[in-house]
């Protein structure tokens, strides 16, 4: 039970959208755009979550896209991260959105709130990263189009007003070799102790991670550093030297426990990936 | 507190509810005596508050019963003698019955929308339920009888 009251909304179109909640900031009120509702309901509840407005944006036609074309695919944030999986056009985001949570979650769970959200591992995020991604992003200031580096630092950098419309992807990216590992400590619905993505491309890794650190990265230092002609151990651990914080130490699991984890996750996403052309 | 008055569409019929903006559908549902539903963990993890939404299942406790206005809910007490619950009958599959609804309704949905699903398709969509009296080998063996019923 959420034990505060909130007015929902259920805006058509994006400029709606955007004005709702500018009109609603003028009125004293704290206004949040909605997604699956997943995140918002779980930390409401808890009381670590607070919104008296929410703006619900799954009626947005530009959110609801899920396109592929010769050149470009197109995946609306407010695709549920199912519809994402069923729909197969980008098979490393396939791969990491079908380790999200469970499947009955995942029909609820869209793209947009999976990377935007407070939850920090931001899982469906990874496979943006490696293919130098493009996000439209709505607010007051209208409708731009960005690259994912210069919006996702550690997190979505978004004011309030603003929200993720689509995240596109060159289409050349759909048919790269690739890897993914999800690593929990227990089960096959929780979060990752380390999860890694990995694509090839030009003969050179590409890799992002989740878990490892208390923010999802790609690191183009670490990528440096796997690509040298090193024999595949002394690239592990020099990527090890590499990481952008300390290793996070939860109850999830300690840092020495993930460390562990990720180099033989590495292993295996590189094993994989190296005969590959 | 903000209240109002909405109607669902639950079972096939019209159902006018008054309710907070911000109650969860799972609530609601309940208030209208339809407890099928069970409130378990309240967090999305447990799937016993299980439902249909325009088919495709859903926790009801992490949804907002105001996003489902017009939309056509589907709860246990909606389902009658399908061939799902005659299989968890058959096969045993449950001892306390709490998880019971949740898993059924997610069952029903995997067997009528995949009558092709493989292991690892079962697999998947089942992590969605969590069963403390540890039912699983007959929950899958229900799931599959279905299947294997279907491809007769």
């Amino acid at each position: 039970m959420i034990p505060f009251d909130v007015a929902y909304y259920r805006p058509s179109t994006i400029e709606e959208a955007v004005q709702l909640f500018s009109s609603l900031e003028a009125k004293g009120k704290r206004p949040l755009y909605y997604g699956g509702g997943t995140e918002f309901i779980t930390l409401a509840r808890l009381g670590r979550a607070f919104a008296d407005a929410v703006i619900d944006l799954k009626s947005l036609p530009e959110c609801r896209i899920l396109s592929v074309t010769a050149h470009e695919l197109t995946f609306g944030a407010a695709v549920s991260l199912t519809a994402i999986e069923e729909a197969n056009s980008f098979p490393l985001l396939t791969k990491a959105a079908r380790e999200v949570a469970d499947r009955t979650a995942r029909n609820q769970i869209t793209l947009g709130g999976n990377i935007c959200g407070r939850i920090f591992y931001h899982e469906a995020v990874l496979p943006f990263l490696l293919a130098d991604s493009r996000v439209v992003i709505a607010g007051k200031e209208g409708i731009n189009e960005r690259s994912i580096h210069e919006v996702f630092q550690q997190y979505m950098h978004l004011s309030p007003s603003q929200f993720l419309v689509q995240v596109k992807v060159d289409a050349a990216y759909s048919n790269l070799p690739h890897a993914h590992t999800k690593r929990r400590q227990q089960g096959n619905t929780g979060y990752p102790l380390v999860t890694v993505a990995a694509l090839k491309k030009d003969g050179k890794l590409r890799v992002a991670f989740s878990g490892v650190c208390p923010f999802p990265f790609r690191s183009l230092e670490i990528e440096e550093r796997l690509n040298r002609t090193l024999p595949l151990g002394a690239r592990i651990a020099s990527v090890i030297e590499a990481l952008p914080s300390p290793v996070l130490d939860d109850i999830e699991g300690s840092a020495k426990y993930r460390l562990f984890v990720l180099k033989h996750a590495l292993l295996d996403v590189i094993t994989a990936l190296e005969g590959e052309s | 507190m903000m209240k109002c008055e909405i109607i669902l569409h639950i079972n096939g019929e019209r159902r006018s509810a008054v309710i907070r903006q911000a109650d969860t559908l799972l609530m609601v549902i309940r208030y209208l005596g339809l407890t099928g539903a069970k409130p378990g963990c309240l967090n999305g993890d447990c799937g016993a508050c299980t439902v249909l939404v325009n088919d495709t299942p859903i926790k009801s406790c992490m949804m907002l019963a105001i996003e489902t206005v017009g939309q056509e809910i589907t709860t246990i007490e909606g389902l009658r003698d399908t061939a799902i619950q005659r299989a968890f009958v058959e096969q045993f599959a449950f001892q306390c019955g709490y998880c019971t609804p949740g898993f059924v309704m997610n069952a029903y949905a995997l067997t009528t929308q995949k009558p092709d699903a493989d292991e690892e398709t079962i697999r998947k969509w089942l992590e969605s339920n969590i069963c403390r009296c540890t039912s699983y080998h007959e929950i899958e063996q229900a799931v599959r009888s279905v299947l294997a019923q279907k491809k007769r």
